[in-house]
């Protein structure tokens, strides 16, 4: 009896997915293990953070386990209510938060600290999973894109006013489960526009964008003199273009804190900190760099041991890895990403439910942004964004929103021969 | 929905390509570009260094004449430093207040956590009291070093001094050389800096991000001990060294003496010279400034090697020679002399009416008009159509004695003097010309000059009848006494033995009877053969010359001695030459001449600055020095007093001052 009620819990579970997620939450724990002083090191406590992190990770492995004993369907039913229920904590969190490195963000139970942004991720996931698999939109039409937009932009705009730019930015990953479900490529490409734009308006003279603009938009419509339609949209994108690299301006001088802008500064090369700012890329560029090859060995990181990467256990965790790891390392951790994205993705395909795949997307995606993100930033390709690396970077809130995160998806997958 | 169900590919698509230009920025930081590896290193790594004590220099008698003398750099880590009373501190170092709010603000600009020089060479007593209170200045540790220190005060161009390396230095050698590393700048400390030396020795210590020493790196295995600098044997007596530069004290000259056997170089003495200790220690720049580049007479310019001299009369024995070798004169020869030489329109004085005069003779008497006839001879042998062959002939076998070319003594600098070929003759006149045009050279005067080391040179050839050892200076290198090989080795110069004993017979006689020329210079005892010569100086007053060997059998010193503007060479540079060699060879100045030794000592032959453009005029050497410095108000004060020095010597001639050790005018309000 007990037997066959595990089986019927387990059943078509994807274990590979889960030995992957097992091996990454292993090779965070022997980083994270690197990463303490050696004077740390000599005692195993569980007051030290690799101790922390284990107790974390089985935990994690519990709660997923447990989330295989769900029915799938709940999920489903309760996905408005799990999104409320983020909802609140993301406001409660801006009133009874605790400040942290100037960021509302944690609330404190105790000893326990909780980050409501991290949870926020699969709440919306399931939300917005439900109503594309509940009204099943093509996104042609204004409408549709409002609501959707208007899920994923609520805990997205309470994020910033903690403010944690990095945590937000997250949820642009929702573009990609919407584009996959019929949300015309031209956002994308839009999307993809507005950040090449941002990037140009500080490397180039805006006067000199607007006359490249021009001159291409000029050209466009040249070609297609006789469709009026194509001239009106293209004279229109051109205004918004060019609005929006002065908005740019605006936003970078009004807006931006004055650390951002100097994170900014710093990505583009437009200015070199040994200290301030750049100090925690260079060193662990610096740190990743010295691994060279097949790296210097587990424990045998100069710049680890003698800690001259700050937060490397949790967002710099990478450079830990480049170190003593190498280039070999690194391409093992970059590769157990890609094959799990690259299978969930997969997995996505496979289901029946639109709920399921638009969910699987979700998670895909919202994975693909924290390991582009973390690791772009350690190598310094991306600004200085403080968001973990998926299930290696020390933390409790993260390690088990993204287990949550990742079971869901393996429950519903493990149904997905029945009607959610 | 298939339309849709392609999009799948896009997405994945897209992991992939950001998959590979992470991976692709990872290859790069890590496999190509090794850059932060470097970084990662310098990050964790600090170096001190224990710097070698150079090696010792010891004179023939194996009299320690350089050695070392321990000093104490302070350092200091900025970021470790903590308050602290700035004015004990101050006290301690004999410094004032400002200083040290000065030298603490220099070496933040430097770096905040590696150690850099504070306060450089602390001396011993100074260091003694700094250690009581050091516990108080977190932050400030010291550094061992050793300075030279010159026993005997004396031969400042001979053993040169030790600087810390400019950055020039650093990127010629390579990087060899660190900031703060020492090195020989001139003299012996320049020519054997890869022996003294000695090798670096370097701990690495591990620091962590908080800047704590975390212990040794890598076990150790990259640190090495310090090796101190090898030992020299110089060929030099400091006994007769000191004499040297005693008897030339306010004179303007040289004095080159070599051991003929061996061309073991036994004194090498350019005046007006200077305490080398002057240029050692914390006052090394503006001593350099006030006492070398601030004296009119030039003392860097290191007259045994760079001056050029006339060789005047001191040429004969070299014209006699190679007549005897040639056959164009026998030890019989005779020529009459009526007070000059007549060649064409070309006339030559003789300082005496001499008649009929023998070769032996000639050398003693120093017989202008004998000496004209030689080269006449010697040119003219093939007829008159082939003279500029034979002279190009004769000035090779000249050039063999080691005229116009250097001799590579083993000090930098050296010059090799002016003797022109047939060639530069053909420049001068065309392909028309004769012994006529350049009978200077006989008797040493016109384009040929030479100096004081060659001089002496060629009378270590004359002394060993027919050949020369390189003249050294260091004949032991290290523990083993390694020799260099060309030292060793035999230099024949074209001559057979059995010409050279005439010759010797005038030189003798020269000193050792009533119608030589330095006869005021016989000593008791010891046959001393030399020659004296008087060389014309269109600058000036004549220069006193004296060159010679002693004794005549089995010489054991050969010497050139030159005073500058000081007249007749009977006058003052044979006698000093003859107290030298009786220094040298009995190891005291005895009977009456040692009171003579006192009283050219007090003998100031100091030429009169003339012209003040000229005196002004500094070597290319100073003047880059005090390029390097302008801007400093050292400077600008060393040039006030040079100038007034100079305005003051216009009219007068330089007071005798009584500083013991500095050639130097003394200025007059
Ligand atoms: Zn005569």
């Amino acid at each position: 009896m007990q037997q066959q009620q595990g089986n019927r819990f387990f059943f078509n579970v994807d274990w590979i997915t889960v030995l992957i997620y097992i091996a990454l939450c292993a090779i965070g724990f022997v980083n994270i293990y690197a990463s303490v002083p050696p004077e740390q090191t000599t005692v195993f406590g569980f007051s030290t953070l690799y101790g922390k992190q284990l107790i974390y990770i089985i935990t994690g492995l519990i709660l997923g386990l447990s989330i295989l004993l769900f029915d799938g369907r709940l999920f489903n039913v309760f996905s408005p209510f799990i999104y409320g229920g983020t909802l609140l904590l993301l406001m409660a969190v801006l009133v009874i938060g605790n400040k942290v490195a100037g960021n509302q963000a944690w609330i404190a139970i105790g000893s326990f600290k909780l980050q409501p942004a991290e949870f926020a991720k699969f709440g919306t996931a399931l939300l917005l999973a439900r109503y594309v698999g509940a009204f099943n939109p093509k996104f042609r039409d204004v409408k549709s894109i409002m609501i959707a937009g208007l899920i994923v932009a609520a805990p997205l705009l309470l994020i910033m006013l903690q403010p944690d730019t990095g945590s937000a930015l997250v949820f642009l990953a929702f573009m990609f489960p919407l584009y996959r479900e019929g949300l015309s490529g031209y956002f994308l490409l839009i999307f993809l526009g507005m950040i090449v734009l941002f990037i140009a308006d500080f490397l180039v003279p805006t006067y000199i964008l607007i006359i490249i603009i021009t001159t291409i938009a000029g050209l466009f419509i040249y070609n297609n003199r006789r469709k009026q339609k194509i001239i009106f949209s293209t004279v229109l994108v051109t205004v918004f273009a060019i609005g929006y690299l002065f908005l740019i301006k605006i936003a970078y001088e009004k807006v931006l804190a004055p650390h951002q802008r100097s994170r900014i500064e710093l990505m583009l090369g437009l200015k070199t900190d040994n200290k301030g700012a750049g100090y925690n890329v260079i060193q662990s560029q610096i740190a990743i760099g010295s691994g060279q090859g097949t790296g210097r060995g587990f424990l045998q990181g100069t710049q680890t041991k003698y800690g001259y990467v700050p937060e490397q256990s949790t967002d710099f965790i990478f450079s830990t890895i480049g170190e003593e790891w190498g280039f070999m390392g690194c391409s093992v951790v970059i590769g157990l990403y890609m094959f799990l994205l690259l299978r969930l993705v997969n997995l996505a395909e496979r289901q029946r439910s639109t709920f399921s795949r638009v969910y699987g997307y979700s998670v895909a995606c919202i994975l693909f942004f924290h390991v582009f993100i973390n690791i772009g930033m350690t190598i310094g390709i991306i600004p200085v964004i403080g968001i973990p690396l998926p299930l290696i970077s020390y933390g409790g809130s993260s390690l088990w929103s993204f287990t949550i995160l990742l079971f869901i998806f393996l429950k519903l997958d493990s149904n997905r021969m029945g009607f959610i | 929905m298939d339309q849709l169900f392609n999009r799948k590919y896009i997405v994945q698509g897209l992991f992939i390509v950001i998959a590979l230009i992470l991976l692709g920025k990872l290859f790069y930081i890590q496999i190509i570009s090794d850059a932060a590896f470097v970084s990662a290193e310098s990050n964790v790594l600090r170096k001190i260094y224990k710097y070698p004590a150079r090696g010792a220099i010891l004179d023939r008698n194996m009299k320690v004449i350089v050695q070392n003398e321990p000093v104490y750099d302070l350092m200091v880590t900025p970021n470790e430093v903590k308050p602290f009373d700035t004015l004990a501190l101050a006290q301690a170092l004999d410094i004032t207040f400002e200083d040290v709010r000065k030298n603490l603000k220099k070496a933040r600009g430097k770096s905040s956590y590696q150690a850099t020089p504070f306060l450089k060479q602390i001396s011993v007593q100074s260091y003694a009291r700094l250690q009581e209170t050091l516990y108080r200045f977190p932050g400030f540790r010291t550094q061992d070093r050793t300075i030279r220190h010159y026993p005997d005060s004396v031969g400042g161009q001979l053993f040169g001094y030790v600087k810390e390396v400019s950055p020039v230095d650093i990127e010629k050698s390579e990087g060899f050389y660190k900031p703060g590393d020492y090195k020989g700048k001139s003299g012996l400390e320049f020519s054997y800096e890869e022996t003294l030396r000695g090798e670096k020795g370097v701990i690495n210590t591990v620091y962590d991000a908080h800047n704590t020493p975390q212990g040794s790196y890598a076990d150790g295995k990259y640190d090495v001990n310090a090796v101190s600098g090898e030992r020299l044997i110089s060929g030099i007596d400091m006994r007769i060294q000191k004499l040297g530069e005693e008897l030339m004290m306010n004179k303007v000259g040289a004095i080159v003496a070599i051991e003929p056997a061996s061309g073991e170089i036994l004194s090498l003495i350019s005046s007006p010279g200077y305490d080398p200790n002057l240029l050692v220690g914390r006052n090394q720049g503006n001593n350099y400034m006030e006492f070398i580049v601030g004296n009119p007479y030039r003392p860097s310019l290191v007259r045994p090697i760079m001056g050029y001299y006339p060789p005047g009369s001191s040429f004969k024995p070299v014209d006699a020679l190679i007549g005897l070798q040639e056959g164009v004169i026998d030890p019989n020869t005779t020529f009459f002399c009526p007070h000059y030489y007549q060649a064409g329109n070309r006339k030559i004085k003789c300082e005496h009416f001499d008649g009929s005069i023998s070769l032996r003779r000639g050398i003693a008497r120093s017989c202008n008009t004998y000496f004209c006839y030689v080269f006449q001879k010697l040119i003219t042998k093939n007829g008159m159509k082939n003279q500029r062959q034979t002279y190009q002939e004769w000035r090779d076998k000249v050039a063999k004695f080691g005229f116009g070319s250097k001799l590579d003594i083993d000090m930098p600098y050296e010059r090799k003097g002016y003797f022109y070929t047939a060639d530069h003759y053909d420049k001068i006149y065309g392909k028309r010309w004769g012994y006529t045009n350049v009978i200077s050279q006989a008797i040493g005067q016109g384009e040929i000059t030479a100096t004081p080391l060659q001089m002496a040179n060629a009378m270590a050839i004359i002394a060993n009848r027919g050949y020369y050892l390189k003249p050294h200076l260091i004949k032991g290198i290290g523990d083993k006494n390694l020799v260099k090989k060309e030292y060793v080795v035999k230099n024949y110069v074209g001559v057979d033995a059995r010409h050279f004993e005439p010759v010797i017979d005038g030189m003798q006689d020269a000193v050792n009877t009533s119608w030589g020329t330095a006869i005021l210079s016989r000593i008791p005892d010891v046959v001393l053969c030399g020659k004296t010569g008087t060389v014309q100086n269109p600058h000036g007053k004549n220069h006193s010359v004296f060159i010679g060997f002693a004794p005549r059998d089995n010489p054991k010193i050969a010497i050139a001695v030159i005073v500058e503007n000081a007249g007749y060479g009977s006058t003052y540079a044979a006698p000093i030459a003859s107290y030298m060699i009786e220094k040298y060879l009995k190891g005291s100045v005895s009977g009456a001449r040692a009171a003579q030794v006192e009283w050219m000592k007090n003998q100031n032959l100091l030429p009169v600055l003339k012209d003040k453009t000229k005196a002004v005029k500094l070597t290319k050497a100073d003047s880059l020095l005090l390029k390097k410095a302008d801007s400093t108000k050292r400077v600008k004060d060393s040039l006030r007093i040079k100038s007034a020095t100079i305005k003051q010597t216009v009219t007068t001639k330089p007071k005798e001052f009584k500083s013991v050790i500095i050639d130097k005018p003394v200025i007059q309000k």
